[in-house]
Order: C-alpha cells, then structure tokens, then sequence
C-alpha cells in the first residue's frame, strides 16, 4: 500500500475515530476516573479511592439486581434459542408461504421497546389479561405476572420472547447454508431426525448459534427499558412491585441520576463491563471446542 | 487530491462545534424555562399575562415534563434555565444541594407577600430559613366515597370517617369482594405506599422532620395496619393487579363501575372524576387522624431560579407575575370560559395562593349544578389550611426510596413492619451521611 493510500485511509476512517475517541473511548475513561470518586453533579468530584468497589460487595440491593440480571438472562438466553430454532425449523418447511410467514415473525421486533411494554402490562394483568384468560380456557389459574415478586421476572422472559424473530431469521439463513447432501448422507447410514438434527444441523449452524449467544447475554445482562417502562414509570424510586423487576442497570440508574451518585454508579458500570466481559471470554473459550467454522475445516 | 477531504472534515468539524458557541440563555431579555408546559388556559393565559406586560422578553417555553437529570446536567454543566418548575418536593431538595437561588431578595423587590401563599407550600419551599421557590399549584389528600356501594353494603360512612381504625378495617373488609383469590372490588385503598407519611401523621407520627423516624414505633403501627387492610382484601399481589385494570381518567372509572368502594386520593381526582363521569355518586370528605381531626397533605409544584441562571431579575418578574392573585383569576376566568363553550363546568383552580384562591372560588366557579364538584370542592378547601408538608431534605429521594421500599416489603409480607422500617431508618441515616446533611 502506498503512502498516500494508506493517508486517504486514515483520512476515511477519521470520522469514526473521532467519534470514538470523543463519544466512547473518552466518557469511559472519564467514567473509570468517576468510580474512584464522590460526585453528584453540583460539587467538584472528591477522590475515594476503592470506597465505591467497596460498597458495591456489601450493598444488598446491587446483589439483588445483579441477582435479577443473570436470572432474566439464564432464562431468556437459552428460550430464545431454542424457540427461535424450533421457529426457523418450521420456516424453512412453509414452502413458498415462508416469506409471508418470515415477515409475519419478525415484525414484532419493529414494536418500540416502550410501547411493547405498555401492551405487555395490559396482556400480563393477573385479574383480567389476555394471557391468564387463555390458561383459563385449559383449566390454569395464571399467575399475578405484574405484581406477584415471584412471577415478574418470568413474565419478563414472556414478553422478552416477543422480539425472538430477529433471532429466528438468523438461524433460517444459517439453516439454509447446510448442505443438503450432509443429511442425505446421514439419511442414508439411517440416522434419526434427532440425529440428524445433533449431527448436522446443530454443527452446521453452530457459528450462528455462538453469535446468538454471545449477542442475546450481553443485551440480557444490560435489560432496561421494558422493564423499566413497566415497573418503574410511575415511581422511579421504589415502585409497588419492590425489587423483583430491579435489574443491574436500572439499579445503576437510579444511583446515578436518582440519587445523584455518579462515581458509585460509574463503579456499579464497571463492574458490570467486567462481569460481561468475563462472561464473554469464557463464551468464547468454549466456543473453540463447540463452534464449527466451515471456512476453517 | 487531498486538500478537498480535508477541508470537508474541517467545515463539518467546526460546523459541529457550533453548540460550544453562546447559547439561546445567553440572549439579554431572553427566557428559558423548564419543566413547564402549555397544556390549558392555566398555563397560556398567564402566559399572555407576562408576554403582554414585557412584550421585549422573548419567552422560551421548554415544553415538556420536568426531568431531573436534563436539569442537574444543566446546572452542573453551568448551562442551567433561567426558571425551573417542578414538583415542590423534589424542588425542596435542590434547594438543599444548592442547586437553585435564595428567592429573597427577588420576592422583597416585586413586593411578593408570601404571606399570602398556604403555609405547607411555603415550608415546602424554605430550606433553613431562606425561601427557594414561589408555590403554584396546590394539592391535598382527601376521602372519596362510593355513595351506592355502601349503601348496597350497609356501611355507615361514619365508620370511615372517624379515624378510628378499627371500625375502619371492619368496613373495608365488609366492602371488598374478593372471590376464589380473585379481587372483585376494593373496599378501601389506603393508596400504599405512597401515603405512608399521611397514615403515619394520622397516629401522632411525623416520618420527616429535621431527622427521619421511619423506625417510630407510631409510623411502624400504621404501616401495619395498612398491610393488614390490604391483606384482608385479597393480599397485595391481587390487590395491585385489581387496581391497575381501573379506568381512572375514563367515563367507566373505578366509581362508576363499582370496582371500589373507597379510598384516600389527591384532590386533583375530585376535579377528573367530574369531567369524565358528572353524575358520578360519590361523597368527598376529609381525611382524619386517629382522634377524628381533619388531616391532609400538601402536594404542588413551584417555580424556581437555578444556580447559575443567566437572566435571575428577569426569572423573578416572570415568576411574581405568574403567581399573582389577578393573573391566576385572569387564567381562571380564561379556563372557566374555554370550558363553557363546550358546555362543561369548570372545576376551579386549587393554587398555593390564598388571596386567588379566594376570588377564584367566588367570582369564577362554575359548578353547573354538578354535585361532586359542588360538594367536593367545598370539603377541598375547608382542608388546605390543614395540611402538613414534609420538609425539605438534601436526601430526599433516597428517603422517599428507603420508606416505600419498607412499605411495600411489609405490603407483600416478606419483613415484619418492624423489621422493614428499622432497616429503612439504617438506610435512611446513611442517605443522609453520604449526601453532607449531618
């Protein structure tokens, strides 16, 4: 490459550095500065070394937040998966309906995250919402999905489930690209469907699968909006629902800009940044005895 | 080649600078507000009053509702309105932090009589003996009866009427319809935890005063029996669920359809029951304390000057102007005539100013015969001068935080009323340690 190639390079790509520097790399190092500090907003930052990482392994409601985080996510991630698979499976045997069918699906995922939480407030009502009418109609009594503690988190996965058609596309594309003379070939050494499906498919579209996985924990692990839209809208402070729908970062919210503690909630980010990035590593480990590349076998 | 890329880069490096420049604050005769919005003729004709008397003033009205953080990153960034309008609750905070002006001197000029302004308003408003913000609207808790439910249950409205608890929970569970775990009308909302500093007031208890008593042996006995009320009707899980399916601001609402019984509510519902359903039978009546005394909480919002304004004489002309008694009957008579011609019955306008309120109650009220209004309004203002108001504390939304928290632990049983509010006084105290206020 020559010099003045590699200089109009550069000069394209400034833009985005810039903008990186400025709008992300440079609030981040700010906020890493803030976590070791007392700030809220009126006076000059006071330096307190580690205090705010200190308070964070002894303040109960960032356990529980943290605690209604990995729940939501050990539950959501997985489901999503598995139903959008199961989804994209169907799909792809709907024949020349699949497009009809394909756009049907993912539409959902153009609702805006706060309308779809106002619908799903009306849908999940435990006295007379949609929902509990249709366990009705097979003999269940449905819970109080809004304001039972024990039963909001899983009403949140249910309406999580809303979006899974970005997620099922995925996997129809992916599912396309096995070769069909891989089945053909198992078909033959008289592999069941099962088989055939833990053999072939999943391997085939493990890349996307990994990719799924790693993207829907992180957005997971950084749930706000719906749950916030239903459950803190009325009372940011402490809504009638008390802490079941109190997730990390609507936890790191309030601190912020409820209380007005920047520097802890500046260490409560952090703290989450390293949890995913830990989360994120050992994914990514795993993924190099599970994840088969084609381009790399 | 490349010198045309650059300079483009330039231009549209400088062109997105161009916010560093002064901004709209920085205008002479320029005002900014914010956290006020122009929904009615409350709002427009004061407005016109201001515009009309200082035409030169170019008057920004930032629509919208207040936003705290919009408004803390503005002070601290020293890009700050020139008038803030807020809830006096959260303003009484801010004045703590510091984050708005001494509004002293500025009244003293304009010749404001605060004496004038409802005394729970005002103590919203001063924080150690200096006065941060002029009171507009003003709000209290009342007692709203559904006429036909108790007649049909055979309840003696006495029996909610006259603090005595016991005959109050003997009635709400004689009220309320709860049928296989399902709530099929409340027979009284004490509106936990949100009330919880007034059912705390009625047992002889004040949750805040210069320190917080959340652990008060008194708040802990009327967190209790709120619990116990809310259990009787169905627990509190059922209870919400019911209580979100109401249509509180439809023709069809909670009232109307039977769907509760009673409960303790903001006087501001008095005046939405009447627009929305006029032939509605209910009974406005004060709420009291445990010996039978009227007793109510203030509510409203206030104007303010943050730290920093650029414009504080011009914020305080607009502010005076806004909150005198002839401009609220300017806007009364504005709203009260818009209404007609519609043909509907205007309500009155509940401000913290007594002399407006005054000649708004008898120059321009318009009932039009409607009996909730007529008999409401009357039970409202015979309580304003009752109300008690918590004051101002630096920490105030942490406080708030830790006391409805406990409430709502003790709500869903998960803590004895004991356990929960002692804890909320320890998470009360270190609110208070870390924000300086001790």
């Amino acid at each position: 490459m020559s010099t003045r190639e590699a200089r109009a390079g550069w000069l394209f790509v400034l833009p985005w550095v810039i903008g990186f520097l400025l709008l992300t790399a440079g609030p981040m190092l700010y906020s890493l500065f803030l976590s070791f500090t007392h700030y809220d907003l009126l006076k000059p930052a006071r330096f307190t070394g580690l205090t705010n990482y200190r308070e964070i392994l002894r303040d109960g409601r960032a356990a529980t937040a943290l605690w209604n985080t990995v729940f939501f996510t050990l539950l959501h991630v997985p489901l999503q998966i598995v139903l959008a698979l199961g989804l994209a499976s169907l799909l792809r045997r709907a024949g020349r309906s699949a497009g009809f069918f394909r756009t049907v699906l993912f539409l959902p995922t153009m609702t805006p995250p706060v309308a779809l939480a106002a619908l799903f407030l009306l849908l999940l009502n435990g006295q007379n919402g949609a929902v509990n009418a249709m366990l009705g109609w097979f003999g269940f009594t449905g819970p109080q999905w809004t304001t039972d503690p024990a039963w909001i988190k899983p009403g949140l996965v249910l309406m999580s489930l809303w979006t899974i058609g970005s997620t099922a596309v995925l996997y129809l594309a992916a599912l396309t690209r096995v070769p069909g003379e891989r089945y053909e070939a198992a078909r033959l050494d008289g592999a069941s469907a099962f088989r055939q499906f833990w053999h072939v498919t999943l391997p085939g579209i493990s890349g996307t699968v990994y990719f799924t996985l790693i993207v829907n924990t992180i957005a997971s692990l950084q749930v706000f909006t719906e749950a916030y839209t239903m459950f803190f809208g009325a009372r940011p402070s402490s809504p009638a629902e008390g802490d079941a729908a109190l997730f990390y970062v609507i936890y790191l919210f309030q601190e912020a800009f409820g209380s007005l503690r920047m520097g802890y909630a500046s260490a409560l980010a952090w703290v989450l940044f390293l949890v995913i990035a830990a989360i994120t590593a050992l994914q990514v480990r795993l993924s190099r005895d599970y994840v088969h590349y084609e381009d790399r076998a | 080649m490349t010198r045309w890329p650059i300079t483009l880069l330039v231009v549209l490096l400088v062109a997105g600078c161009g916010g560093l420049g002064p901004s709209a604050a920085d205008q002479p005769n320029t005002l900014v507000t914010m956290g006020f919005g122009l929904p009615d003729e409350h709002a427009t004709a004061r407005v016109a009053v201001f515009k009309q008397r200082r035409p030169d003033v170019d008057l920004r009205i930032n629509e919208g509702v207040f936003d705290e953080q919009q408004f803390l990153s503005s002070v601290a960034a020293g890009d700050p309105p020139d008038l803030v309008y807020a809830d006096r609750r959260k303003l009484g905070g801010y004045a703590a932090r510091g984050a708005v002006q001494d509004l002293g001197p500025c009244l003293r000029s304009r010749q404001v009589d605060l004496g004038q302004y409802r005394e729970a308003a005002v103590r919203q408003v001063t924080y150690r003996g200096t006065v941060y913000g002029v009171p507009d609207f003003f709000t209290v808790r009342v007692l709203i009866l559904n006429n036909p439910v108790l007649r049909e249950a055979g309840v003696d409205p006495a029996a909610l009427l006259a603090g005595d608890w016991k005959a109050l929970a003997e009635a709400a569970a004689a009220l309320a319809r709860v049928q296989d775990g399902r709530v099929q009308r409340i027979g009284f909302d004490p509106r936990m935890p949100e009330f919880v500093a007034l059912w705390a007031k009625a047992n002889g208890a004040d949750l805040l005063g210069d320190e917080p008593h959340l652990d008060d042996p008194r708040v802990v006995e009327a967190v209790r029996f709120a619990a116990d009320l809310v259990r009787a009707q169905g627990g509190w899980a059922s209870f919400k669920a019911f209580r979100d399916t109401f249509d509180s601001f439809g023709a069809n609402n909670e009232f109307v359809s039977g769907q509760l019984a009673a409960m303790v509510m903001d006087s501001w519902y008095v005046n939405t029951l009447a627009a929305n359903s006029p032939d509605v039978d209910v009974t406005v009546a004060p709420f009291t304390d445990r010996r039978g005394d009227p007793l109510t909480e203030a509510g409203g919002q206030a104007w303010a000057v943050p730290k920093g304004a650029r414009h504080p004489e011009l914020a305080c002309e607009f502010i005076a102007t806004m909150t005198a008694a002839d401009t609220w009957v300017t806007a009364a008579e504005a709203r009260r005539d818009a209404l007609a011609k519609k043909g509907k019955p205007y309500s009155g306008t509940f401000t913290a100013n007594r002399a407006a309120d005054e000649r708004i109650f008898n120059e321009v009220f318009d009932p039009r015969g409607i009996r909730v209004l007529q008999q409401g309004v009357e039970v409202v203002r015979s309580v304003q001068d009752e109300a008690f108001a918590l004051p101002p504390n630096p920490a105030a939304s942490d406080l708030v935080r830790s006391w409805e928290s406990a409430v709502t632990r003790v709500l869903f049983g998960r803590q004895t009323p004991e356990e929960s509010m002692a804890q909320a006084q320890r998470e009360a105290d270190r609110a208070i340690v870390r924000v300086g206020g001790r």
